[in-house]
């Protein structure tokens, strides 16, 4: 029996196996459409997350399954007190598999080493959130046809940002990647990511500038510039509009560039921009669901 | 110079890092056990300059060498029989340590479900590296329970 706990969790060769199975079940839904008959997927929920947790309860509709679960503390025994390796046995005889979403860091990883079902890691607190990986990952491979040789831009909060954290460290196991940073200096990427780049060779660069750097891109992931990260409102005003994306910006990009953002959006990508092709932030919705529908499958190894 | 004895029958805890044997009295456990310890600080070292020391008068299976490990694997273990040592034992990193180190990130799980244990695992050999098997937090000298 296996859990996902971390994105790196799966071999670059598991992965292909996982992609390959998202890519057909993309294709042909049909075929999977009762999969998962008779299957129960407990979501249990810590604290809210309605994309997440819709996401994974969609993915086990799709497959013809039934889904369960909680969507906050308040409503679950943990408002009791029970503890999660309590929590996680008594779910074990309800369900078949369990997605667990929890404030604390390492929840997911104590649910798993008691539970007698597979367990998926939701997100717990800053630390890991796998399928938001697994979903760019899919992504980037379903439109650009390709996990290699390619230059890819991150813009925004590249400094608490765990999704840009956990992307990096999955797209280096590819080859040629080059990675473009780009964020204010109070958010700049962390010094140990940018220590693992050299000691790997791989090209990067920083700059705080958008606009330089657009038409060298293949892929722009955008992340949300949070006001609470800064110090002062002042720094939060100058800085802000730096890493608005506009149809000014993307006239500047290559024909072939695709925008990726792990939503939600806030105002860092203008509504302008949602109808031009190469946004394709709703499709990496979409794309979750079919990387989550083949997680369900894999980890339950129902063989179609 | 002061001299101690030699023991008959224990262990010596050799090329302590001067200043470090109170520490590793307390981490193992010594002040629990009811036999003849004798803490020896700021000897004379060729190789060190100075050093601490560790006799120990009880068997050597008292003794956790996981711990010992972890805060310093390059003391020397001397058992003793009949006041001879009869085998130096090496010590490694342990690969993983259980309840010596405590978790100190207020994010962790373990933060809020105190029957947890607090287990760290050797991520980076080269560079000593331990890190919370729950949360991943990095080990900080702070960190020793």
């Amino acid at each position: 029996m296996r859990h996902l706990m971390r994105p790196l969790d799966f071999s670059v060769e598991e992965l292909d196996r996982l992609f390959e199975l998202a890519e057909d079940i993309e294709k042909n839904p049909e075929k999977y459409a009762h999969a998962c008959e008779g299957k129960k997927l407990a979501t249990c929920f810590y604290e809210p997350s309605t994309r997440t947790r819709l996401s994974f309860e969609a993915a086990m509709l799709n497959l013809g399954g039934k889904v369960l679960g909680f969507s906050d503390a308040n409503s679950s025994s943990a408002a009791k007190g029970e503890s999660v390796s309590d929590t996680i046995r008594v779910i074990s005889c309800f369900a078949d598999i369990c997605a667990i979403r929890h404030p604390k860091e390492g929840a997911p990883m104590v649910a798993a080493s008691l539970s007698s079902i597979p367990v998926i890691n939701a997100g717990d607190g800053g630390h890991q959130h796998p399928t938001q990986t697994l979903t760019d990952l899919l992504t980037i491979r379903a439109i650009k046809g390709r996990l290699d040789n390619f230059t890819i831009g991150l813009c925004g909060d590249l400094k608490f940002g765990r999704t840009v954290h956990s992307l990096i460290n999955a797209l280096v196991r590819y080859d040629n990647i080059n990675f473009v940073f780009i964020s204010p200096d109070e958010l700049k990427i962390p010094e140990y990511i940018i220590e693992m780049l050299r000691e790997r060779n791989i090209p990067f660069r920083e700059t705080r500038k958008l606009e330089e750097v657009m038409p060298e891109l293949d892929i722009l992931y955008m992340t949300r510039v949070q006001k609470e990260r800064f110090f002062n409102e002042e720094d939060y005003v100058r800085l802000k509009d730096y890493y608005i994306l506009n149809k000014e910006k993307m006239k500047l990009a290559k024909d072939d560039m695709i925008v990726l953002h792990p939503l939600p959006r806030v105002n860092e990508i203008s509504v302008e921009v949602d109808n031009d092709p190469r946004a394709v932030y709703f499709r990496q919705v979409q794309y979750g669901v079919y990387v989550r529908m083949a997680l369900l499958l894999t980890l339950l190894e129902i063989k179609v | 110079m002061l001299n101690v004895g030699k023991i008959e029958e224990g262990f010596v805890l050799d090329h302590i890092k001067a200043g470090k044997s109170l520490s590793i009295y307390k981490h193992l456990g010594l002040d629990k056990l009811d036999c003849t310890v004798a803490i020896i600080k700021n000897a004379r070292s060729e190789k060190m300059e100075k050093k601490d020391i560790l006799k120990v008068e009880c068997d050597i299976n008292t003794l956790n060498l996981d711990i010992l490990s972890f805060i310093d694997h390059n003391i020397t273990v001397n058992v003793i029989k009949n006041s001879e040592i009869v085998q130096k034992l090496p010590l490694s990193l342990p690969k993983e340590i259980k309840n010596v180190l405590k978790c100190k990130n207020p994010r962790c799980i373990t933060s809020i479900e105190q029957e947890l244990p607090h287990i760290f695992v050797l991520t980076d050999e080269k560079k000593e590296i331990y890190r919370c098997k729950y949360c991943e937090e990095k080990y900080s000298d702070t960190d020793l329970l």
